[in-house]
Parts: structure tokens; sequence; C-alpha cells
């Protein structure tokens, strides 16, 4: 018990300490900003005051120091936690029309907008 | 008593929105032209009445009357008068009687002031503008009547919500629910040159100055709201793609490309169908924007006054009054005729591009927002968060402010593309030497905030070429407007993408004394004291911070405490510097007596606001510019000459 406390006070607290690594720290960070936390309401684990998003930080940074890539860490968090947990839909079947649609919006406007035009002569 | 007061005031501004209403629709009905003097009448003493019943809300909760049930839910006698003031509509009731009196305000504003318009077209557009009305009487007097006593009074309110206490509140809902109401407006007008048919230039001028006014204070509510989050929030974030902030950007975006494509009708008399539909559109987002914060049917930072019951009264509203546009629209378009026709390469062009590209925008924020919802009744849960949003969205803003530097230097009707390639010489050599210093200098950065910072500095150069080799005094307001508009997205943009690109973080554990840094500033933890506020205790750490340079400051970041109702809350402190702003907030004391400290170095944020500041400042510009104008013309003139 004791030494489990002396190791707690040890190893810094990765909910609010940076990673060593500045390359780590930024890939950490970048997948922070795109973690729901879940008791929140529409904030991400970067910038939130709960405790899950702390415990969550602490999980990020210490799967990205032992080696994980992000997208590893991802696939993790929304194992456990569902789809819900990442701002960054992954592209699949119910995601297709929302990865889709900006392109199909273009589209669209630019057909639109031809009907405007005069037909270029001099 | 006041309460009372207002109450009947409320009722009296309902039934003469009813006979604002009818007496319109007779009169256009039946041709009477005497009904005419009577609308315009019952709009302006509509206009009083409201604001009676708002004074009479804003009296209850500046005397702290306990024995409203609204005052007690959401105030407290011991909170500082401001907040009491504010208090009145940080909450639902209040500020649903907020939105009603600001559309009162605009309604009485339009039958006193306007002169331009043929007098049916005006009889009907006062007629919508009392229906949109009637609508949120109805749910104010039915579903939440803001002044309901209570009896017995309880001896003291239950407070608010300490986020909220905040200058912020004071200012920021009163100013996006003037830009949602003087969209209202607009679509009054747009539904009332479609019952008349009459949809062009003289329509165009008369709307042209409500959707300046709503653009400029949605402009600045968002603006507002940005540093509010920025500051208060703690984390430093300046945008969120929150559900509640996307519903006051749509309206923005949608009142962006109105301003524009309502400009071509009024010069060119072109771009006709597309200006009525898109101020059908913008009254669209400004309802949702309303639904969205008020039903709390999407989680959110701001979901701080919800209900979802009330929720769906105000859904039932605004598929209402969007469904009858919409048919009127239908009904009524095939006999507007399309206006002047043009070039592809040509002024009106690049304002077909701004408006299909901030159309783009505004689709995908809404299809972002509202697809987790779409999604949750198939029963998939998912979020949309800020990477969707950056990576669609931002790449066609970035396209947006390309042609936005190209359009202002184009000619009406037709354009030469070498003479604009030679036009755009300076605004492209200062496009890519951006991009290449910023390159060289900083090494490589994301490719998003890289081609920011050099599009901003390419539009900056754009945005006051057409000021070149003109007379700078006899140019006119309105061409000011523009240019300062477009200015201050370069600067927007630029604090955007280089605090994205070159933020500097620091989170540390420290005892007193021990110096961290952060990019080029050492921050000394000198102690933590306790302090007492008006209706709050803090803790607050006492930071020297030493610049390389030499120079020495203090900042006192605070966690508060308040007691009705028990939250904390963290108040950043930060020091606006000449490159940027530290930021710095006091975390939780860990076992060890160690403070946790959150520092950031912001290079160039401020740039963010200070360009939202000037895309008001232009807005207000170019509104006094043109109602000057039009002062002077006296009369309606056939066309305008080209800006």
């Amino acid at each position: 018990m004791i030494a489990a406390l002396l190791l707690a006070a040890a190893t810094p607290n990765l909910a609010y300490t940076q990673l060593r690594d500045p390359a780590q720290e930024a890939d950490a960070r970048a997948l922070m900003e795109s973690i729901r936390c879940l008791v929140c309401q529409g904030q991400s684990i970067a910038d939130s005051d709960a405790d899950i998003a702390g415990e969550m930080r602490a999980l990020v940074r210490g799967r990205i120091a032992a080696g994980q890539t992000p997208r590893q860490v991802r696939d993790w968090l929304v194992a456990r936690y569902g789809a819900y947990v990442t701002y960054d839909p992954p592209l699949g079947w119910a995601t297709a029309p929302l990865w889709l649609a900006p392109v199909a919006l273009l589209a669209l406007g630019a057909w639109v907008a031809r009907g405007s035009f005069r037909r270029r002569g001099r | 008593m006041t309460a009372e007061f207002g109450l009947a005031a409320l009722w009296l501004a309902a039934a003469l929105a009813v006979l604002q209403c009818a007496l319109a629709t007779l009169g256009l009905a039946r041709g009477r032209a005497e009904a005419f003097g009577a609308v315009r009448a019952a709009a302006v003493v509509q206009g009083a009445l409201v604001a009676a019943a708002m004074a009479a809300l804003i009296a209850c909760f500046l005397a702290s009357d306990m024995s409203v049930a609204l005052v007690a839910t959401n105030s407290h006698s011991m909170k500082p008068w401001l907040y009491k003031l504010a208090g009145a509509w940080g909450n639902h009731e209040g500020s649903m009687l907020l939105w009603v009196t600001i559309l009162g305000l605009a309604g009485g504003a339009v039958a006193r002031f306007e002169r331009r318009l043929a007098e049916r077209t005006l009889m009907a557009t006062l007629g919508a503008q009392a229906a949109i009305a009637l609508g949120f009487y109805a749910f104010l007097l039915f579903a939440s009547n803001p002044f309901a006593r209570l009896d017995p009074a309880p001896a003291d309110g239950a407070g608010l919500n300490p986020l909220l206490q905040d200058p912020g509140l004071a200012f920021h809902p009163p100013t996006l629910y003037a830009g949602y109401v003087g969209l209202s407006v607009a679509f009054s007008f747009a539904v009332g040159a479609l019952v008349t048919r009459d949809v062009g230039p003289v329509f165009a001028r008369a709307m042209r100055p409500w959707v300046l006014i709503a653009w400029t204070f949605l402009t600045l509510g968002i603006t507002a709201g940005s540093y509010w989050a920025y500051y208060e929030l703690g984390w430093g974030g300046w945008w969120f793609w929150d559900p509640v902030e996307n519903a006051s950007l749509m309206p923005w975006l949608a009142a962006t490309a109105l301003l524009h494509s309502v400009s071509v009708l009024a010069t060119r008399d072109g771009l006709r169908a597309w200006t009525v539909m898109l101020a059908v559109v913008a009254f669209s987002m400004s309802m949702l924007g309303t639904f969205l914060v008020r039903s709390g049917i999407l989680t959110s930072v701001h979901a701080f006054a919800v209900d979802p019951a009330r929720g769906s009264f105000i859904l039932a509203l605004l598929v209402l009054y969007i469904g009858a546009a919409l048919v009127l629209f239908a009904l009524r378009i095939g006999t507007v005729r399309q206006g002047t026709p043009f070039d592809p390469l040509s002024r009106e062009g690049s304002l077909v591009a701004n408006n299909l590209l901030l159309t783009v925008i505004l689709g995908i924020v809404l299809i972002g927002t509202f697809y987790p919802i779409v999604a949750a009744a198939f029963g998939t849960q998912l979020s949309v968060g800020p990477p969707f949003f950056d990576s669609t969205a931002g790449p066609v803003a970035l396209l947006l402010v390309a042609v936005m530097a190209a359009g202002p230097l184009m000619r009406w009707r037709r354009e030469d593309g070498e003479a604009l390639l030679q036009r755009m010489t300076w605004p492209i050599a200062a496009t890519l030497a951006a991009g290449a210093g910023v390159f060289v200098l900083a090494g490589p950065i994301r490719p998003l905030p890289l081609a920011g910072i050099a599009l901003a500095a390419g539009l900056a150069v754009a945005s006051l070429a057409p000021l070149a080799r003109r007379n700078l005094r006899r140019a006119p307001l309105f061409l000011y407007g523009m240019v300062v508009a477009h200015l201050g997205i370069a600067v927007s943009l630029a604090g955007m993408a280089a605090s994205t690109a070159f933020t500097r973080e620091t989170l540390a554990a420290v005892g007193a004394g021990e110096p961290v840094r952060v990019a080029g500033y050492s921050v000394t933890l000198d102690g933590v004291r306790p302090v007492i506020g008006d209706n709050w205790t803090a803790l607050e750490a006492r930071l020297s911070v030493l610049d390389d340079d030499g120079a020495r400051f203090v900042l006192r970041p605070q966690v508060r405490y308040f007691t009705d109702p028990v939250t904390s809350t963290n108040e950043s402190a930060i020091a606006t510097l000449a490159g940027g702003q530290l930021y710095t907030v006091l975390g939780a004391m860990g076992e060890d007596g160690r403070w946790q400290l959150r520092l950031w170095w912001k290079p160039f944020v401020t740039l963010i606001w200070l360009g939202g500041a000037l895309i008001a400042l232009g807005g207000i510009l170019s509104l006094v510019g043109h109602v000057l104008r039009e002062r002077r013309q006296r009369r309606p003139v056939a066309s305008e000459v080209p800006a």
C-alpha cells in the first residue's frame, strides 16, 4: 500500500504533465483534442476540468509514451467507449454520407450556379 | 405589481400583433389603402408595449422580487447589480422575451422609418413581421410566462450559474439576438416582396440596412462569445465547433451570403430569386439557432437554459414559418424574372462564387451539427467535432478567401483575365512571400495553418487595393466598409492560423519559488492566498513572470468557489503582450503540496478578435455609408452607380 503510494508520487500525473519527448507530446495533444470528454457537454478531453477527462488524458499520454501510435490509441478508446468518444468519425457505412456531403454540396452548388451565367461571347 | 404590469403589457402587445396581422391581410386582400396607416401605428405601439414588458422584467430582477418565480430560480439578492440585470435574459423565459422585444422594436422601426417601399409591399412586410412575433407571444404567454408568481415567496433566490456571472453575459445574448431578429426583418421584407411580386433593386435597398445591422450584430456576438469562452473556460480554446457556436455561425454565414447577393440585386438587378431564397434561409438558420440553444437537443457547453418540451414548441414555430415561406416561394418564384445575366468572370461571378462557397460551408456546418442526431435515430452513437469541420470547412473557407481577394478587383458584367492577373500581382506576391517566409523561419507546419497565414497576407494586400489610386477623401464610405471588413477577415484569419500553428504549452506541478518556462517567459509561483469577492471566495496564485528581455510582471489566476449554487470556476489570468497573450491557469493542489499550473504562450491570438471587431466596424461603415447616400438621393432612383 505504502509502496503503491510512493510509486504514485514518483510517477508524474500525466493528466496535467506533458511527456518529455516533444514529438510524442504533440501526438498526444493532437489526439486528446479529438477525443470527447464523456461526461462534459461538448468538450474534448484536452479542454476539460472533469476528473474523467484527466484520467483519459493520463491514459492517452501513458499509451503514447509506451510507444503506441495515435491510431492504435484511438482504436483502443473506440473499442472501449464506442464511436461516441472520437470527434473524428472514422469513414464507414454510417459516416459515408457525412464525409461525402462536402464534395456533393460543392458539385451541386457549381451546377446550380452555372444557370445564372451568360455564355461567354465577344 | 411590476410583474402584473409586465404581463398585461405582453398580452396587449400580442393583441396588437393579431390586429396588425389581420389588418395587413385585409388591406392586401381587399386593396384597402386606408388600412396601411393603422398597420403602421399598430407596429409602433406593439414595439413600445413589448419593450415595456421587458423593462418590467428587468425591474423585477433589479429589485430582487423573489415572489416572481423566474427571479427566484435565477437570481440572488447578493449578486452584483450587473448580473441581476443580465440575469433577466440569462434564462429561458427572459431570453425569449428579449428575443420578441427586439423583434417588436425592429418592427416598430420599420413601420416608422421605411419610406422607399411601395405601400402594399411594406404592409405585407409588417403583416409577416406581426405573424412571426405572434408565434413568440403565444410561446411566452402559454408555455413560458416570465412573470409567473411564487406563493409563498422564498427567502432568497437560487442564484445564477457562475459561468454566466461575467460581464460577457450582459452583452453576448442581446447582441446575438439583435442579429437573429435583424434577419427576421430581412425575411419579412422577402415575404412582403413575394406577396406583391415586387422583387427588385428598391426592395434590395430597403432590406440591405437590416441585413447589415443583423450581420454586424452577429459578427460582434460571435467575436465576443469566442473571447468569452476563451478566457472563461480556462483551456485557451477560442472555437470548439460546439453545436451552439455552430448555431450562431450558421446565421452569420447565411447573412454574409445575403449581404453580398443583396448588393448584386441593389446594384445590378441580378440574383433576384436567389436573394429571396437566402433571406428565407438566413431566417431559418436564426430560428434553428434559437431552437438549438433553447431545446437542449444537443449537449453543449452552452446548455444552461434548456427544456425539451419547449424546444418542440419552437420547432413547431420553425416548421410553420419556414414551411409557409417555402410554399410562398415555390408559388411565386416562377413570376419573379431572373435578373440581368453576366459572365462567369466578372464581379457578379465572384459574388456568385462567394454565395456558393458560403452556402457550402453553411451546409457542411449544418450537416456536421445534426449528423449525430440523425445517426442516433438509426441507433448509431457518434460524435462529429473539430477534426471533421477543420478538414472540410477549412479548405472551402480558404478557397473563399482567395475569391474574396480577387472579387473586389473585378469589373461588373465582364472581366478580362489578363488585366485581373495584373491587378492581382501584389496580393499574389504577398501570399507567396508570407508562405515562404513562414516555411523558412518556422520550419514545416501543418498545411492548413500555413495556407491560412499565406492567404491572410494576400487578402490583406488585396483588400486595400480598391483604395489604391483613388482620392481617399472622396471614396464613398461604404467602399471603406468593404475594405475594412475584408481586412478584418485577413487579420482574424492570420490570428487563427498563427495561434493554431505556434501555441506553446507548459503543464507543470510546482512548489513556491520554482520557476517554469513557457516560450520566452519564466513563470514563478510566489504563493497562493485566499481572497473574498462579492458572492464568491477564491484561491489566488501570485505568478511572477520574467521575460527573456528582463521585463517583469505579475499575473493572478484564481479558482473561484461559489455557494449559490455550489460550483467552482477557473479564472484565467491573461497578459496581453506585443506578440500575443500569455495565458495562465491555476489548477488543483496535489498531495505533495505542489500546485498545478497550466501556461500557454499564444502568439498573435488577439488578432482573431481584433479582426472580428474590424469586420463589425466594416459593417457599421457600410451601413452608415448606404443610409447617408440614400438620404442624399431622397427619392429612389432607377439605377445605382456601380461601386
